[in-house]
């Protein structure tokens, strides 16, 4: 699963979270959580579905790394590929 | 017709969940009901059996408006009288009449002479399943010849989407105007701020979720709510209600959270006896509210039932906020985001981060000196979080 279909994933779960905003047009840098309004609850259940979609754990002190797409699915990536998978 | 709010005057029945002959058990939920606050899951509070439904649907009664009768689990006719309770969500029935209640086992027949249908042109079996199924055969879009209503008609109704639209805001945005208007109008506040070191809260939290997977985590919301139902116990003054000639304390504790609307507007419905819920379960249902608040869907009970409420700013708030009593309640929790700030820790000045506690309170029903104890309370417990 490359960057884009990571990119897409996230926008996908956003949507399951807030059908009411619309994701997919952000930037890659755009801070979720002001350009979208999504609350600590919001970003709490999008790292709950990415986990669970992915099967990896998310660790909480990462879930900053949520917050941009862009940021996202890089860190989603190295999650995935990188050799230290903890989940 | 249910009260879900201090100011709603009517409300709009929208969809019934069960129909005549259904057996119910109490809080099962009966219809959709649509109010100034979106659509609201109705629940029963009676074991039994549905009698025959009142009230047809996309029809709009005045509070107090007998839905349903209800046949009791223990006795067939006549029905029985339902003791008063304090959110009558299917009123009592109607006092026995000519006709009374069939039992169960004939009740579902009942509906299909509805005086509302006859006059309209329907085959007999669009009639026999619109009685079966509880719909207003006037609502429904005949395609027969001349515009009668057939079979398929009434299938086609009662299968179309759900009428969960979700919130009106603009409904939404009235129903809080009132219920503010109200409270400052009526309600002597005064209000009070206490601000605490957050780390150990913080901390805690931190190591909590370190050691768990994504869906087993907490949010600090969920430590804040759990210290202020720990907390309330020792102070009932401010957990119950005034109806304005007196002040009547409440045993349970239900905290109403305040959840925003993205867009605009917030409801508060209640987390039912908050202080029972250890904090995975608190956060669950926290989860559960927060989704389906923000879908419209809330029941009825978690509108009318709150006996305090809560109001966290979250993470992107502001340092405190002076919070307005949502009547008939008597005091309103608020807090403020944690910003790292300046503190002196034993003589020393440290950068920590820092909550703020507020209280907006009720002066018919309690007093500052109290209100200043419980606020210390709240703090104390939240730096002493293993004790959650």
């Amino acid at each position: 699963m490359n960057r884009t279909d990571l990119r897409a994933m996230i926008v996908e779960e956003i949507g399951n979270i807030a059908p009411e905003v619309e994701a997919a047009t952000l930037g890659d840098g755009e801070d979720l959580r002001k350009a979208l309004d999504l609350d600590s609850m919001d970003i709490f259940n999008l790292v709950v579905a990415l986990s669970l979609r992915l099967g990896i754990d998310i660790p909480d002190a990462d879930a900053g790394q949520l917050v941009t797409l862009g940021g996202g699915a890089v860190y989603l990536e190295r999650r995935l590929t990188g050799p230290a998978l903890s989940g | 017709m249910p009260s879900l709010g201090a100011d709603m005057a009517a409300g709009t029945l929208v969809e019934w969940l069960k129909h005549p002959g259904d057996e119910v058990r109490r809080g099962d939920i009966v219809a959709v009901v649509e109010t100034d606050k979106g659509a609201i899951e109705v629940e029963i509070f009676e074991d039994g059996w549905i009698g025959a439904l009142l009230v047809a649907e996309g029809t709009e009664v005045p509070v107090g408006t007998p839905l349903a009768t209800i046949v009791g689990r223990d006795r067939i006719e006549p029905p029985p009288a339902s003791p008063p309770a304090p959110v009558p969500v299917l009123a009592p029935p109607p006092p026995p009449a000519p006709s009374a209640p069939r039992p169960p086992s004939t009740a579902r027949e009942a509906p299909k002479e509805a005086p509302t249908t006859a006059a309209l042109r329907a085959s007999p079996a669009a009639r026999w399943l619109a009685g079966e199924r509880g719909i207003d055969l006037s609502l429904v879009q005949g395609t027969g010849p001349g515009g009668a209503i057939q079979r398929a008609d009434v299938a086609t109704f009662s299968s179309r989407p759900k009428h969960r639209e979700g919130i009106d805001p603009a409904q939404m945005r009235r129903a809080i105007a009132a219920a503010m208007a109200r409270s400052k109008r009526e309600i002597p506040h005064y209000y009070l701020s206490h601000s605490f070191d957050a780390s150990a809260a913080l901390t805690f939290l931190a190591d909590y979720n370190a050691a768990r997977l994504p869906a087993d985590r907490l949010l600090m919301a969920a430590l804040l709510i759990r210290a202020t139902a720990l907390a309330l116990p020792d102070f009932p003054e401010f957990n119950g209600f005034h109806d304005g000639e007196g002040f009547t304390p409440s045993e349970a504790i239900h905290i109403g959270f305040a959840i925003a609307i993205r867009g605009g507007g917030l409801a508060a419905p209640a987390i039912r006896e908050t202080g029972q819920l250890a904090l995975p379960e608190l956060m669950h249902r926290l989860r559960d509210l927060t989704l389906r608040v923000r879908r419209g869907e809330f029941r009825s009970s978690e509108l009318s039932d709150p006996t305090v409420t809560i109001s966290s700013l979250g993470e992107r708030g502001v340092d405190l906020l002076l919070p307005v009593i949502y009547p008939p309640q008597v005091a309103i929790i608020g807090f403020g985001t944690i910003r790292q700030q300046p503190w002196v820790v034993d003589d020393r000045i440290e950068p920590r981060p820092v909550m703020t506690v507020t209280l907006g309170a009720d002066h018919r029903a309690n007093d500052g000196h109290r209100g200043a104890l419980l606020l210390g309370r709240i703090a104390e417990l939240l730096q002493e979080p293993h004790k959650l």
